[in-house]
């Protein structure tokens, strides 16, 4: 039972940080980005080759896939996303939907559809029992950098200069951009930084969740879950919200696993109804 | 006094606005004529024809009331299932079918209409997203009843009106459709171009002002919600029994994807914005899955990121120009 809490513990923090980056920029930015999970797949897929083809080791192709995915995000920030960001949400969501499906059918087109696996280092493979409770390496390694991360964020967001002056690029822009505040090029950097995290998550989360060239479309809906019952306007809202779904998904699939993901979405749906605006968030005038 | 004259003014401009266009009637000869035009392409001239009025159905909530969906298949998958399992288990004739693929969608519209009621946008995105993927775990984990990743199967159709056979060419099938779609789309096109829908417009563009002009709001929105659930069930069962098979792809997320497409095309808000997207849509899935029937995706993404970055207005201009050269004799009226 309580490897099964830890399991779930694990999942949520790399939920955590391949969403955290959505937060950000759905959250701050206000552009519903559903093309996030494409940037994680490309971390992901970073590491795949790396690891397959140059025999790079694991942890070396980890700030690769940070590299690429915040690389693959300043570009399309400057090329295609700018002009969104003015549009409805509506445009938002189509425009990132037709990003997935490209993305999809691209990374099927270039490596095939089969699901990729990697060869974990051996330090970071078996597990080791205190108290009964089964604690594999892997996710242990994982729920340490991922909760650096966490805590990493929260400073940086909440006590630094860049911090400061993003949140006050997001509350108003104008008089932000007047006091000669950089904001265009504050945004790119926010929107680099969010997709770099999800290509981390997505190189981290390769042995527990998969990687196929459907992983945007598959956990689309999880990023999505993830930010808007966490709210948007704390690091720690999306933080619980991913603990909370990673434990329910985990726990409903060894004890309940007829029900598939039948659990979070209904758990989704009774949250938002309950709190329209997310768990955490001050309500957006 | 005043009141009495703007009602007559509002009781004429629906009136005139209720009259048929010449390129409405042009639209639908044309549609009739294709049974003749184009002897060979039964099969995805009825595709197309429920495509449209699944089309129409998130034109209705979308185009008219401003909501949003990303999970309009829950309704299709509804109806399609509801229409399968009606033909299996109680009766074999395709009308009755309908009427319960097109009931059982309604409900469940009327039942998930609080869930959109509430929220931003985002929310509603979100929440029918949710409704639809529950749909198809429930329908994923029923096999015992829908026959799971397998389909549903072994659904057999009695001729409509005990008369047309159902035949392998698709030629009932495809007027059957078409004549649905028809009755279906002068319905809406009444409905729309009633005062309730005016409401309803007054709803999307500023709910706190029609909320102050004494617009239930909740009840509009639940009644348009649950009507275009209904057109959403028809449109499923449609498929279901044209094609004598449901699988879980029905409540799959690239129909609800699929449909936005199909809506951005034709543009919403003027009821044909559906059948001509729904027409387009289908022409230009058939022309690329010829040469590259793997990778259809790609160019699906691909148009939508087009249409959505500018596009559009280019379609949409070429569209309202075509229409500007049938004469518009009767409007001066």
């Amino acid at each position: 039972m309580l490897t099964i809490l830890f399991d779930g513990i694990a999942y949520g923090m790399v939920l955590f940080v391949l969403a955290c980056g959505l937060s950000v920029t759905m959250g701050l930015m206000n552009f519903v980005n559903l093309a996030h999970g494409a940037f994680a797949m490309l971390g992901g897929y970073v590491t795949v080759l790396l690891m397959q083809r140059l025999g790079l080791p694991f942890l070396a192709s980890l700030p690769a896939a940070f590299l690429a995915a915040a690389l693959a995000g300043i570009v399309l920030e400057r090329l295609v996303y700018r002009p969104m960001y003015a549009k409805s949400h509506l445009d938002q969501v189509m425009f990132s939907i037709g990003l997935v499906f490209m993305a999809v059918a691209g990374t099927d087109w270039l490596l095939g559809s089969s699901q990729q696996i990697i060869q974990l280092p051996p330090w970071l493979q078996g597990r080791f029992y205190v108290f009964g409770v089964g604690i594999g390496y892997y996710r242990l390694f994982v729920i340490g950098i991922c909760g650096l991360l966490a805590v990493t964020l929260q400073w940086g967001f909440a006590k630094t200069r860049f911090g400061s002056r993003l949140r006050a690029a997001v509350d108003d822009a104008r008089v932000a951009r007047g006091l000669g505040i950089p904001v265009n090029r504050l945004f790119a950097l926010t929107f680099a930084l969010g997709s770099g995290l999800a290509g981390l998550g997505g190189a981290l989360g390769i042995e527990l969740m998969g990687l196929d060239p459907t992983f945007p479309l598959k956990f689309m809906i999880y990023f999505l879950i993830v930010v808007t019952v966490g709210g948007t306007s704390t690091i720690t809202g999306p933080f619980l919200a991913a603990m909370l779904l990673g434990v329910a998904d985990v726990m409903g699939k060894y004890l309940v696993p007829q029900a598939g993901a039948f659990i979070i979405y209904t758990l989704m749906v009774i949250l938002l109804l309950l709190r329209p605006e997310g768990l955490f968030a001050r309500a957006r005038t | 006094m005043s009141g009495t004259a703007l009602e007559q003014r509002v009781r004429h401009s629906l009136r005139r606005a209720r009259r048929w266009h010449p390129a409405e009637l042009a639209f639908w000869l044309f549609a009739a004529a294709s049974f003749v035009l184009f002897p060979t392409r039964f099969l995805i001239l009825n595709e197309i024809a429920i495509l449209a009025l699944f089309a129409l159905s998130l034109d209705l909530i979308l185009g008219y009331a401003g909501i949003v969906s990303l999970g309009h298949a829950a309704f299709l998958g509804m109806g399609a299932y509801s229409a399968g399992l009606f033909a299996k288990f109680v009766t074999a004739d395709p009308l009755a079918g309908l009427a319960f693929g097109m009931a059982t969608s309604a409900l469940l519209g009327l039942l998930t209409s609080p869930l959109v009621l509430r929220g931003t946008d985002l929310t509603r995105l979100m929440i029918t997203l949710g409704v639809a993927l529950i749909l198809y775990e429930v329908a994923n984990s029923l096999s015992w009843l829908t026959g799971g990743a397998d389909g549903l199967q072994g659904i057999t159709m009695a001729p409509i009106f005990g008369t047309f056979d159902f035949d392998i060419f698709g030629r009932t099938a495809y007027l059957y459709s078409l004549s649905v779609l028809f009755i279906l789309f002068l319905i809406a096109r009444r409905i729309v171009n009633s005062p309730f829908c005016l409401s309803l417009r007054g709803i999307r563009d500023n709910q706190l002002r029609a909320a102050a002009s004494g617009v239930p709001i909740p009840w509009r929105l639940a009644a348009i919600y649950a009507l275009s659930a209904a057109y959403a069930g028809a449109a499923g069962a449609l498929l279901a029994q044209t094609t004598q098979f449901v699988s879980l792809d029905v409540f799959d997320f690239h129909r609800s994807a699929d449909l936005m497409l199909v809506l951005i095309i034709g543009g919403a808000g003027y009821l044909y914005g559906g059948l001509i997207g729904a027409i387009a849509f289908k022409f230009l899935q058939d022309a690329i899955a010829t040469f590259t029937p793997q990778y259809w995706m790609f160019w699906i993404g691909l148009f939508l990121v087009l249409f959505v970055l500018g596009g559009r207005e280019l379609i949409h201009g070429a569209i309202k120009a075509l229409v500007a050269r049938f004469p518009k004799r009767r409007a001066s009226s």
